[in-house]
C-alpha cells in the first residue's frame, strides 16, 4: 500500500486541475451492465406473491417478503387498545420527525399524535448523512434543471409528478430549516454556499460542514421535544392493523424492553422506517444505521401495498476499504465535489469524479476486478485511492479541517491524516432506491397508510443522486404529515383486525412457499458463531 | 496487528476473550450480546453507544463511544442505555439571543467550576467547557461554533460535577445563532417566492409532457 501511495503522490501535481471526460449515455449503459452489482446474474428473483408479484428483487429482499409475519394473530388481542390516536408516525428519522411536526402544525392536537421509534429518537440514516441536501436556489439554477437531473439520474424510471414536487419544494425546505435554527454553510456575502454533487449540472448542494444530517436532525428533534408530542422509544411496529375494508387503522407495537405488545389504533398511519442497508445485499458492507432492516416494506406488503423499483440498489462509490474497522463506512461524496479524485494503484485517473453514483461505483469495481488496477489491503479487500490531499491544494490549506470535520476525525482516529494521505475506497451498500409506491400526497396504494423517506419508491427511479434523499425526507415527510392530518379530520377509524396477516399466510401457502423465515427482521444478527450455536430460550 | 490476536475484556464484569481488532461494540456482539439499546449508526455520527470503562488495575473511569473505541486487554466495560438528563422546553421564536436566555433555562450554568471534566469526557474532542463558558457570557456565535460537532451522546453531562447539561446548552446556542444572528437567507426566500408565483411551472410542465426519448436528449445536452 505504501508503494502505491508514493505513485499517487508522484502523479498528484500533474493531476491538479485536470479531469477525466464524462461517460456518454452509451458508455454509462455499458459499464452498468458489465460491472454494476445490480446487473450481476444470479443475485435476484421474481416475487412470487402479493400485488407486486413478478417484480425482480434481490434475494435478500425476496427473503423478507416471502416470509411468515412475525406475530400470530391468535396471540394478540387487537381490541385491547392502548392508544387511540389521529396520526401514528412509525420511525423518528428525518421523514418521521417532519411528519409529526407538520401533522401538529396542520391542526392535530399533540395528544392526537404518537411517534414510535425502534431505537433512540432521531437515530437514523438521516442523521448520518454527511454530504448535503439539494435545493435549486442558485442564480444559474432552477427547479426545472433540478427536475431534469433527478430524472436522468434515476434512469427516467421516476414518477415525474413526484420529481416535480421534490424539485419545486426544495427551496422551501431550506427556508423551513433556517426558521427552526439549522446552521447552513454560507459565503462571506451571506449567500448560500453551494457545492456540486455527482450527476448534477449545477452547484446545488447545501451543507452543514460534513455533519449535514446530524445538524438537521438534532434541530428537528429539539423542536419535536419542545412541542411535547408523545413518543415511545425502543418500541417498533411489528405489524399494521386493517379494518374490514382493508384500510390501515394503526399498528401492533413491540416494546423492546419489556417484550410486550401494545395496540395503537390510528386514523392515519405514516411509515417512515427507512431502508434496508443492514440486509447486506450481495454481502456488501453498508453505510447504514443499525436499524435499517427494511421493516417498512415488509409491513406495507403485508397489507397489500404496491412496491416498486426494488430491483435497483444504490452502492455508494466511496465506502472506506481501509482500515478494517472502518470498512463500509461512508466517505462523503462532497470530498469529490471539492476536488478529491479517484485514482488507481498506479496513480492514474480512470473516471470523472462526479459521474452518477451507479456509474462511478461500476467504474471503481471494474478498476479493481476487471483491470486489476486496485490496491489490496492486508485483509484481502480491494479498493482504489481517493486522493483527498487535492482538496487543500485546490482550495487552500485548512479547507479539509474546516469543511470535513467528520471525515478528518474518522480517519484521524486510526492515524490516517486525510490532508496528507489518500484514503482507500470501494463501493458500499448505501440506499434503497425503490420501496413503497406513493403519490404526491404521500399516500400508498392502501387508504390510511402514508409513507415518506427512504421506505418509499418512485421519487428517485433506479438511482438516487446525492443530497436528494435528504431533501426527499423533508419534502415528503411534511406532505405525509399534512395529508395524514387532513385524512384524520375526515374519517372515523374502523375496527382493527389482523385479517391481512391471515391473508398473507394464504398467499404464501398458495404460492407453495415453505420457509421458517419470519419478517420484519427488526435487528440484524451480528452475534458470534459460538453464541448462536448455543442459544436456548428458557424464560 | 493481525486478525488472530485475542484480548481479555470484562463486559459488565464478565470475562470474555475477543479478537483484538474489534471495536467495543463489535466485541460485545462477538461475545454474544444482541444490542437493543446502545447501538445506533455504528459510525460515530449518532452518540447512541456511550460507554464507561476502566482498565484493570486503574481507578480511573474513562468514557468512549463503543463504535469508535477499540478494545484493549484488561478493559472493564459497561454501556449507558439512557442518559436521564433534563431537556428544557422552549419556543425558539419567543427567545432573545443573549446571555439571559441561558441563565433562565439553564441556571445551573452559573455553577460551572471550570474543571474541564466535560472537555475531557467528550469523544469528539470538543472544547465543551469553552462553549459552556461562551454561552454564559452570551457569546452565542462561539458557543455555536465550538459545539457544532456535538453528537448529544450525553457523556459530558454524566461527568459534570456541577450537573450542567452542556449538550442541551450547545443545541440552544446553535439554534439561536442560526435564527437570530445569521438570519434567514434572502436568496432562498426569493426563490421560494418565485416558485410560489409559478415562475417555473411552464418549463417543468413542458419537460413532463415530453416522451422519454426527447427528455433523454435534452438531459444529455444540458450544460
Amino acid at each position: 500500500m505504501r508503494e502505491s501511495i508514493s505513485l499517487v503522490e508522484e502523479t498528484r501535481r500533474e493531476r491538479v486541475g485536470r479531469s477525466f471526460p464524462f461517460m456518454s449515455m452509451e458508455e454509462r449503459r455499458r459499464i452498468l451492465e458489465e460491472w454494476h452489482p445490480d446487473y450481476k446474474p444470479g443475485t435476484k428473483r421474481p416475487l412470487m406473491i402479493g400485488p407486486s408479484r413478478g417484480m425482480i428483487v434481490p434475494h435478500e429482499v425476496a427473503d423478507i417478503l416471502e416470509a411468515h409475519p412475525l406475530i400470530d394473530p391468535d396471540e394478540i388481542d387487537v381490541t385491547d387498545l392502548e392508544y387511540d390516536v389521529d396520526v401514528l408516525v412509525i420511525g423518528a428519522g428525518g421523514a418521521g420527525l417532519s411528519a409529526a411536526l407538520t401533522a401538529q402544525e396542520s391542526g392535530i392536537d399533540r395528544e392526537g399524535i404518537l411517534m414510535v421509534q425502534k431505537l433512540r429518537l432521531g437515530d437514523s440514516n438521516s442523521k448520518m448523512s454527511q454530504g448535503g441536501i439539494q435545493a435549486a436556489v442558485g442564480p444559474d439554477d432552477s427547479p426545472a434543471l433540478h427536475f431534469l437531473d433527478i430524472m436522468g439520474g434515476g434512469l427516467f424510471a421516476n414518477k415525474p409528478e413526484l420529481v416535480e414536487i421534490l424539485a419545486k419544494e426544495g427551496p422551501d425546505v431550506i427556508r423551513w430549516h433556517e426558521s427552526l435554527g439549522v446552521i447552513y454553510d454560507k459565503n462571506p456575502d451571506g449567500t448560500m454556499k453551494l457545492i456540486s454533487g455527482g450527476g448534477t449540472c449545477r452547484n446545488r448542494m447545501h451543507t452543514c460542514k460534513d455533519y449535514t444530517g446530524l445538524e438537521i436532525i438534532r434541530v428537528l428533534l429539539d423542536e419535536f421535544l419542545n412541542r411535547e408530542i408523545p413518543y415511545l422509544e425502543f418500541t417498533c411496529a411489528v405489524e399494521l392493523l386493517t379494518d374490514d375494508k382493508g384500510e390501515v387503522v394503526g399498528a401492533v407495537l413491540w416494546d423492546m424492553d419489556s417484550d410486550e405488545y401494545r395496540v395503537v389504533r390510528a386514523k392515519s398511519t405514516i411509515l417512515a422506517t427507512g431502508g434496508f442497508g443492514r440486509l447486506h445485499i450481495q454481502g456488501f458492507e453498508t453505510t447504514n444505521h443499525y436499524g435499517a432492516t427494511g421493516d417498512g416494506i415488509v409491513l406495507a406488503y403485508h397489507v397489500g401495498a404496491v412496491l416498486r423499483d426494488l430491483d435497483a440498489t444504490q452502492y455508494h462509490p466511496t465506502g472506506a476499504a481501509y482500515p478494517e474497522q472502518l470498512v463500509g463506512q461512508l466517505c462523503t461524496e462532497a470530498l469529490r465535489g471539492r476536488g478529491a479524485q479517484p485514482v488507481n494503484r498506479l496513480g492514474e485517473l480512470f473516471v470523472h469524479p462526479l459521474e452518477t453514483r451507479d456509474a462511478e461505483s461500476a467504474a471503481i469495481i471494474r478498476e479493481c476486478y476487471g483491470r486489476d488496477l486496485g490496491v489490496t489491503t492486508p485483509t484481502g479487500m480491494r479498493g482504489v485511492w481517493l486522493d483527498t490531499p487535492l482538496i487543500d491544494i485546490l482550495h487552500g490549506p485548512g479547507t479539509i479541517e474546516r469543511e470535513f470535520h467528520a471525515m478528518y476525525r474518522m480517519f484521524g482516529r486510526f492515524n490516517i491524516d486525510i490532508r496528507k494521505e489518500p484514503i482507500l475506497v470501494f463501493p458500499t451498500l448505501h440506499y434503497m432506491n425503490g420501496g413503497v409506491e406513493i403519490n404526491p400526497m404521500a399516500e400508498t396504494s392502501i387508504p390510511g397508510l402514508f409513507a415518506a423517506g427512504e421506505v418509499c419508491g418512485g421519487v428517485h427511479g433506479k438511482n438516487r443522486l446525492m443530497g436528494n434523499s435528504q431533501l426527499d425526507l423533508y419534502v415528503f415527510g411534511r406532505r405525509a404529515g399534512r395529508y395524514a392530518a387532513e385524512r384524520a379530520r375526515k374519517v372515523q377509524a374502523g375496527r382493527p383486525t389482523l385479517n391481512h396477516v391471515e391473508r398473507y399466510e394464504r398467499w404464501l401457502e398458495e404460492a407453495g412457499i415453505k420457509t421458517s423465515r419470519k419478517a420484519p427482521l427488526l435487528l440484524p444478527e451480528y452475534r458470534g458463531k459460538k453464541t448462536l450455536e448455543h442459544i436456548i430460550k428458557l424464560l | 496487528m493481525n486478525g488472530d490476536e485475542m484480548v481479555t475484556v470484562y463486559i459488565m464484569g464478565k470475562k470474555h476473550r475477543v479478537p483484538a481488532n474489534l471495536t467495543i461494540m463489535k466485541a460485545m456482539e462477538y461475545a454474544g450480546y444482541q444490542l437493543r439499546r446502545g447501538a445506533g449508526c455504528r459510525g460515530g455520527f449518532c452518540g447512541a453507544c456511550s460507554t464507561i470503562y476502566r482498565m484493570r488495575g486503574s481507578f480511573r473511569l474513562q468514557v468512549a463511544l463503543a463504535c469508535q473505541k477499540m478494545v484493549e486487554d484488561g478493559m472493564i466495560i459497561t454501556q449507558l442505555p439512557f442518559i436521564p438528563s433534563e431537556k428544557k422546553r422552549y419556543r425558539l421564536e419567543k427567545l432573545k439571543p443573549d446571555a439571559g436566555v441561558f441563565l433562565e433555562y439553564f441556571p445551573e450554568i452559573a455553577r460551572c467550576l471550570s474543571c474541564n471534566t466535560c472537555t475531557k469526557a467528550c469523544p469528539q474532542d470538543l472544547m465543551v467547557m469553552d462553549y459552556v463558558q461562551a454561552a454564559l457570557r452570551g457569546d452565542i456565535k462561539t458557543a455555536a461554533e465550538l459545539s457544532f460537532d456535538c453528537l448529544s451522546c450525553g457523556l459530558c453531562a454524566v461527568r459534570c460535577p456541577a450537573e450542567i447539561v452542556p449538550y442541551h446548552i450547545g443545541q440552544l446556542a446553535r439554534r439561536l445563532y442560526s435564527r437570530y444572528i445569521v438570519g434567514p437567507s434572502e436568496q432562498v426566500q426569493n426563490r421560494v417566492m418565485e416558485i410560489e408565483k409559478g415562475r417555473y411551472d411552464e418549463e417543468i410542465q413542458r419537460l413532463k409532457s415530453l416522451d422519454i426519448n426527447m427528455l433523454r436528449e435534452i438531459y444529455s445536452r444540458r450544460e
